[in-house]
């Protein structure tokens, strides 16, 4: 996929600007954080400790990071034993190759797929037409982005949160060709009549994978419409496309990841449907694919491994780090730029695409540490962001005023007197600058912060000077 | 007790008498307190700038300054989960100063936690009369657990209304350097925090840390709210002498 980071300052003013948005984003806002936290407090309220699953989840990601190999290697001995085939993506235009060449092998002219963020990272869709294999997403959301002129996703789980029902209504109308529906179950019922002869049609399915286990060689993906079982069932050839660090050791620790995932993502106690899939169909059995093939991808995680970001990778992709997000709450994903939106993508965006092609992501945060403490897996997202902004001033990638002005306050705080009359001086020009007025409508050195609010007029002394003069006698 | 007040350079630049008010309530505790007259700052734009080396450079002129005394308190979460919380991390690498760093470390506080948890104050000497609505400020509430001791200090005062507004655990959208590098963005969830406050229709805005206080008091009167009170936490409990 493009990547659109660099224009995030005039991605959010867009999304400030635009009031439709600003009401589909205080409506979801409200649906997944309430959800959550019900969620959670039904937990409790049964006798479950929230926190100590996280502690588990958390230790479960990091025991497997730490021998990412061995359980990649007995992933591939046990699905192949089943009768999948694995094969390994680097990037997102080996992935891509991999699936046109299936594609290929196989006479597949469509192709339905399930979500699939990193088919997102590899801009698969556009290479399938490209070698004139037709994609069909059959997610809701992903769907009504496809018929929108390949809209990109704005949110990971819920791609297409930022519409609203109007929008989606007009949509339909213009792209079905049929009279305009106004009820959510009725434009539901016309998507599925459109999505059902392409199931039935297609060749190939392609979904993603939330989990891949290593003792049976299966995936397990975590969806709620339905649509991801017809399409790892009915086409005579499946491929899951996910990355290399969604493999854990065993259907136990399967277990412990599904009690966090829904609850985390969409305060559900368990998603509508949880399907373990594994190996191809047998002779004795009546449905699932005859090949199944895994394509397992790096495209930037395994160089997280051992460094300092490597606590990224632990990451189950639920979503609840931009829903408790006050800056996503306020721009929505697509403002990101890339694929992945919200504190886990503002870490993942320059990790994956180069930290240079998303200078403002690092710092598009407050550091408020809502996303940490939601996190299932308590991933220390502020803590990375901030790394992140270490390894921008390192390399010298920051803009020279903002680097000077860091350590020339640093200096100048490193010297009392200096700091005194400095102080001095600037609240007494603070004091001008309000003019006997309870505010300053103004600032001229730094005019962002009066864009948009006041700058409260200071008292008109420091406390420094104010408490020398009171210890005088 | 002899503490040392770490009155943070927003206070002394903006609003001296939050750090007088701070004095009036530690002395009223028992507390003899010092203010260490060549303190500056924190160095928190630094570090989360990812200036590291600016950083410790204020860092270690903190612990310079405090670590001779028994107690160092702060009228800001964010500024004492600073010096408590990231100052060793930050001079990991240098064993001298890394065990200056955690040997200051858990005598630091803020100021409401050490009033309530350390000593123990008991009568509050303010007179403060009205209805006031409590910001929780993001880095005292998930890294210090300031969220109980600002209102039981509060509900000692026998005027004040507590009117919890909706999402008071929300961020206000300060965020430090935050709130001039995405100003429009900073500004618009300040209009959130703003419009659910205003929901209580408490007299007063409340809160720990002046960074928030300022930018919800810029954003209230900007939208054309000139009544609102905005307050420090301590101006309400040592009231106005």
């Amino acid at each position: 996929m493009e990547i659109r980071s660099m224009h995030f300052k005039a991605n959010a003013a867009t999304a400030l600007a635009n009031p439709v948005l600003q009401g589909n984003l205080r409506t979801s806002k409200g649906k997944f954080v309430d959800k959550r936290r019900a969620a959670i407090a039904d937990f409790q309220a049964e006798g479950g400790d929230f926190e100590a699953l996280r502690e588990a989840g958390r230790d479960l990601r990091n025991r497997v990071l730490e021998n990412l190999d061995l359980w990649l290697e007995k992933f591939e001995s046990t699905a192949t034993a089943r009768g999948a085939a694995v094969l390994w993506a680097k990037d997102g235009a080996e992935i891509c190759r991999h699936v046109i060449d299936i594609g290929k092998r196989h006479g597949v002219t469509k192709a339905v797929k399930s979500k699939s963020m990193l088919s997102e990272e590899a801009g698969l869709n556009q290479a399938l037409e490209a070698a004139g294999i037709q994609p069909v997403e059959t997610d809701l959301g992903e769907y009504i982005l496809q018929i929108n002129d390949n809209e990109p996703p704005s949110h990971i789980i819920a791609p297409v949160v930022h519409k609203g029902l109007d929008e989606v209504a007009d949509l339909f109308a213009r792209v079905h060709r049929k009279p305009r529906k106004t009820g959510i179950p009725e434009l539901t019922r016309e998507a599925r009549e459109v999505l059902r002869s392409h199931f039935l049609t297609a060749e190939m399915g392609i979904s993603g994978g939330n989990f891949l286990v290593a003792e049976t060689g299966s995936v397990a993906l975590v969806t709620n419409e339905g649509n991801g079982r017809m399409v790892t069932t009915l086409p005579r050839v499946h491929v899951v496309i996910t990355g290399i660090e969604k493999v854990i050791p065993t259907l136990e620790d399967l277990a412990l990841l599904l009690r966090l995932l829904p609850r985390s993502a969409t305060g559900q106690h368990i998603s509508n449907y949880v399907s373990l899939l594994t190996g191809v169909k047998q002779p004795d059995e009546h449905d699932g694919p005859e090949h199944l093939y895994f394509i397992l991808v790096d495209n930037g995680r395994a160089g997280l491994v051992g460094s300092e970001f490597q606590d990224m990778l632990r990451c189950i992709r639920c979503g609840a780090c931009m829903n408790h997000c006050p800056v996503y709450q306020t721009i929505g994903g697509h403002a990101y730029g890339w694929v992945y939106p919200g504190p886990m993508g503002s870490v993942l965006t320059p990790l994956y695409t180069g930290i240079e092609n998303a200078i403002d992501l690092p710092h598009a945060a407050t550091l408020c540490n809502q996303c940490g403490v939601v996190c299932p897996v308590k991933i220390p997202l502020p803590e990375l962001l901030r790394k992140l902004r270490e390894k921008q001033v390192e390399q010298r990638l920051r803009p020279l005023g903002e680097r000077l002005a860091l350590k020339a306050w640093a200096w100048v705080a490193s010297k009392p007197k200096l700091y005194a009359l400095g102080t001095r001086i600037g609240v007494r020009y603070l004091d001008w600058l309000a003019g006997g007025g309870k505010a300053i409508r103004v600032l001229g050195v730094v005019p962002a912060w009066t864009e948009g609010r006041d700058f409260p007029a200071p008292e008109g002394k420091t406390f420094r000077e104010l408490y020398a003069r009171r210890q005088k006698p | 007790m002899r503490i040392a007040l770490f009155v943070t350079c927003l206070v002394d630049l903006m609003r001296p008498r939050i750090g007088f008010a701070a004095i009036r309530l530690l002395e009223a505790a028992g507390c003899e307190v010092v203010v260490p007259a060549g303190q500056t700052c924190c160095g928190q734009p630094a570090f989360n700038g990812g200036d590291r080396a600016s950083a410790a450079l204020l860092a270690k002129k903190v612990i310079a300054e405090f670590d001779g005394f028994e107690y160092v308190v702060a009228p800001s979460g964010s500024c004492a989960d600073q010096i408590r919380n990231e100052y060793p991390g930050l001079l990991a690498d240098d064993p001298e100063w890394h065990g200056r760093a955690v040997a200051l470390a858990s005598r630091v506080h803020e100021l409401t936690d050490f009033l309530v948890n350390v000593a123990r104050l008991d009568r509050v000497p303010g007179d403060f009369s009205g209805s006031i609505t409590y910001h929780d400020s993001c880095t005292g509430l998930r890294s210090l657990g300031i969220k109980r001791q600002p209102r039981e200090l509060l509900a000692k005062l026998p005027g004040v209304e507590l009117r919890e507004m909706p999402g008071a655990e929300e961020c206000c959208g300060f965020g430090g350097t935050f709130s001039v590098k995405f100003g429009e963005v900073s500004a618009a969830i300040a209009e959130k925090k703003c419009a659910n406050a205003c929901f209580t229709g408490a007299d007063v805005i409340v809160g720990g840390d002046l960074g928030c206080l300022l930018n919800i008091e810029g954003k209230l009167r900007r939208m054309g709210d000139e009544t609102t009170r905005v307050l420090h936490v301590a101006e309400v409990l040592a009231g106005d002498r």
